[in-house]
């Protein structure tokens, strides 16, 4: 009977201590927290997406409440979210410009030549590894969906031809696609950029257009169309720079011969969108 | 008569070698057109010193080593440069490569000049002489050779290891040549001992390949401090790692190299290869290659230049059975599957393989059932079906705990598998996402 008291005794004793112990911590190493950034996160969409460039949604409040960053970093939010965020803070909302993940490769099914069929462990980086996957192009999109797989917003999928569909609207511009790709196909631009080269392939003519229909041949004809010094031709591939040269057209892309450089308002590859909205597949062909 | 050394773990395949074991290695005819990839070798690629419309002789150099770790090209055959542009190569991509068109007039004389004496090479003239060679190790990976003999300074290396297991089903290209051209493998293996200033060389050779040692002995014989070792036959104990540790019982420490434990290892065709340079003169401008499997019409042992056609290689054989399904570069448990058979032979080519439904047929897949075949097979203690859980989740930082760079990529874990899952496949895809990952960061 004693035995029992005394560990009883014991515990609370010791429970006492370090209950002392906790409160004099709290009350002389208290760290004061603005408690601003807490309703801030809540306000946030919780995502931990990294499009901000912050390693997460608390990180991105500290730097919102701190004033470093305008709440419109936050590519993730609705804009009535960046408001309500905004009005808490009494700051501004900031101008953001809206960017999209973008597809450079407008090869697929059909276009791009195949030269033997990869089996086994159905991925990109995979296939990559085992021969390029066998596709005759070593820079084209294999189509394995590694990329719809690494989108956490649902933003993706793809299509007939087996090219990756961005959902401008769910794009939040995390970049978790850009990371996936293991060929390096895919860009982060922003939405207003009309003009996109759909080819990595640095091939020029006839060796460009055996590999693929669809390949840039480098013949020039839209750095000859577009307003001058916007587009450049570097290593066999325009590059298109906003800041060098006039105002972008869609007249640059009317003479491409192969489609390879599109102007794009809002999806990419909507050609290939299968009649029916039931024709969507997601990965795992 | 005491159990033969090995190493522990690995696994037994089948051997499927009695098909060219006995065929003597035959010279392939030349071809029309030769593709010489810069990028045939580990390292950086070479840098190309002719010009298309260039006449080219046989032996001549057509592209220079681009750094230290890189090595020579040379021209296979006497023609003229049509192109250099990119061209298929077997790792699956298009990448700039020497096309040569053969010239049907000339005689194709092989370069010659006199015998070069090693001996009377100072320190990294011999180290630069390999390299003019234009060796590398010819079991596959194709690591420059000249980079293994230039030894940091105070480093002693005590053993020279010469490879002649050949532990792959099917090939025979090394086995061959330790049959027909033993002296040449002892004249490199001595060059090679003399140079690093070893106290021991070994010839490990498995023991499927009872003429392979006979030769070999005759060839040693009363040569002082080497010895051919017969070694149980098992897979993968053509990794340097697993070749040392049958030998010696020597564990070579993770992410060292052999050279930390005082050993060199070389192939033996990279030791007729030596012997041929300070010989005879010859670059590496030719290799053995076994022609075998399934949907071969003839398997050979064959004599090829480097830079020939698969295609032409294989028609030479009697062309491709219309069963062919795969034709892979390499063994069947380390080779690369052919996406073309437009690309060449390489300086690592150490066969072409043909295998019809009935091989290339892969498993189907089933859930892991924790039974451990992987564990026991894997020649480098790891957990492979940790690693290919964590590989599949994505999860490829936890790997490194798990010693996922200390993988040789053997295959024995996924031969292994009961259930059929890519095991190093998986694993492979988890280490090029790291050096990728490790890249970026030593950009930043």
């Amino acid at each position: 009977m004693s035995s029992m008291l005394v560990a009883a005794g014991v515990m609370g004793g010791l429970g006492l201590f370090f209950g002392s112990l906790l409160a004099l911590a709290n009350r002389f190493l208290k760290v004061e927290e603005d408690p601003r950034i807490d309703a801030v996160e809540k306000l946030l969409p919780g995502s931990n997406c990294g499009a901000c460039g912050q390693p997460g949604c608390r990180a991105f409040a500290e730097q919102v409440v701190g004033g470093a960053e305008p709440p419109s970093r936050c590519t993730v939010s609705s804009p009535g979210g960046l408001e309500a965020i905004a009005d808490f803070l009494g700051v501004a909302v900031g101008a953001a410009e809206k960017r999209v993940a973008r597809i450079h490769c407008g090869g697929g099914l059909g276009r791009a030549s195949q030269l033997a069929s990869y089996e086994g462990f159905e991925s990109c980086g995979a296939a990559h590894l085992v021969g390029g996957g066998g596709l005759e192009c070593s820079w084209g999109c294999l189509g394995l969906a590694d990329c719809v797989r690494a989108c956490t917003f649902d933003a993706m999928w793809m299509n007939a031809s087996r090219l990756p569909v961005v959902d401008v609207d769910k794009c939040t511009a995390c970049g978790d696609c850009v990371e996936a790709c293991p060929r390096d196909l895919i860009d982060l631009m922003p939405l207003a950029h009309r003009l996109i080269v759909q080819c990595r392939a640095p091939l020029a003519a006839e060796a460009a257009r055996r590999i693929c229909s669809a390949a840039c041949d480098a013949c020039a004809r839209c750095a000859a169309d577009a307003a001058p010094g916007l587009i450049q031709m570097v290593g066999n591939l325009p590059v298109v720079d906003y800041a060098a040269g006039g105002p972008a057209a869609p007249e640059a892309t009317f003479r491409c011969p192969t489609g390879a450089i599109r102007w794009v308002v809002g999806e990419q590859f909507t050609e290939d969108r299968p009649a029916a909205a039931a024709g969507r597949f997601h990965g795992h062909a | 008569m005491s159990p033969l050394a090995t190493f522990r773990h690995g696994i037994h395949p089948r051997e499927h070698k009695e098909a060219t074991a006995h065929l003597p290695i035959e010279r392939m005819p030349f071809v029309e057109r030769y593709l010489l990839p810069l990028s045939q070798h580990t390292g950086a690629p070479a840098r190309p010193v002719v010009a298309p419309g260039d006449r080219v002789e046989r032996g001549q150099v057509i592209a220079e080593p681009a750094g230290f770790i890189s090595t020579t090209l040379h021209a296979p055959v006497s023609g003229r440069v049509v192109a250099i542009a990119p061209r298929p190569h077997p790792a699956g991509k298009l990448q700039p490569a020497i096309e040569i068109e053969a010239d049907r007039l000339s005689a194709q004389r092989p370069p010659s000049g006199p015998a070069l004496d090693p001996a009377t090479l100072e320190g990294d003239r011999f180290v630069a002489e390999l390299q003019r060679a234009g060796l590398v190790g010819m079991g596959g990976a194709a690591f420059p050779t000249h980079v293994k003999y230039q030894l940091p300074a105070g480093r002693r290396v005590e053993r020279l290891l010469v490879n002649g297991c050949e532990c792959e089903p099917f090939l025979t290209s090394d086995h061959r040549l330790m049959v027909e051209r033993p002296e040449d493998v002892v004249r490199g293996a001595t060059i090679a001992a003399a140079r690093l200033g070893v106290v021991e060389t070994v010839l490990g050779v498995e023991a499927n390949k009872p003429d392979a040692i006979a030769a070999l002995e005759r060839a040693v014989d009363g040569r002082p401090a080497m010895r051919v070792v017969p070694l149980a036959v098992k897979y993968p104990q053509g990794a340097e790692k697993m070749l040392i540790q049958a030998v010696y019982g020597l564990e070579v420490p993770s992410g060292r190299l052999p050279l930390d434990v005082g050993i060199v290892v070389n192939n033996v065709a990279t030791m007729t290869a030596i012997a041929d340079w300070f010989d005879r003169r010859h670059p590496l401008i030719e290799r053995v290659v076994t022609v075998a499997g399934p949907g071969v019409a003839r398997p050979a042992n064959l004599l090829v230049p480097v830079g020939t056609p698969v295609r032409a290689v294989l028609e030479h054989c009697g062309g491709l059975d219309a069963e062919t399904r795969e034709v892979v570069m390499g063994g069947p448990m380390m080779g690369m599957p052919l996406a073309s058979l437009d690309v060449p032979v390489l300086k690592g080519t150490s066969g072409l393989l043909a295998f019809t439904e009935a091989e290339a047929r892969l498993p189907a897949e089933y859930t892991c059932i924790k039974c451990g075949r992987c564990v026991e097979a894997c020649p480098q203690f790891l957990n492979p079906s940790r690693l290919a859980r964590l590989a599949r989740g994505g999860r490829f930082e936890e790997m490194v705990g798990y010693h996922a760079l200390d993988c040789v990529e053997c295959g024995s874990c996924s031969f292994a598998c009961p259930s059929g899952i890519p095991v190093v496949q998986l694993i492979r895809v988890a280490k090029a996402e790291l050096r990728k990952a490790a890249a970026g960061a030593a950009k930043r």
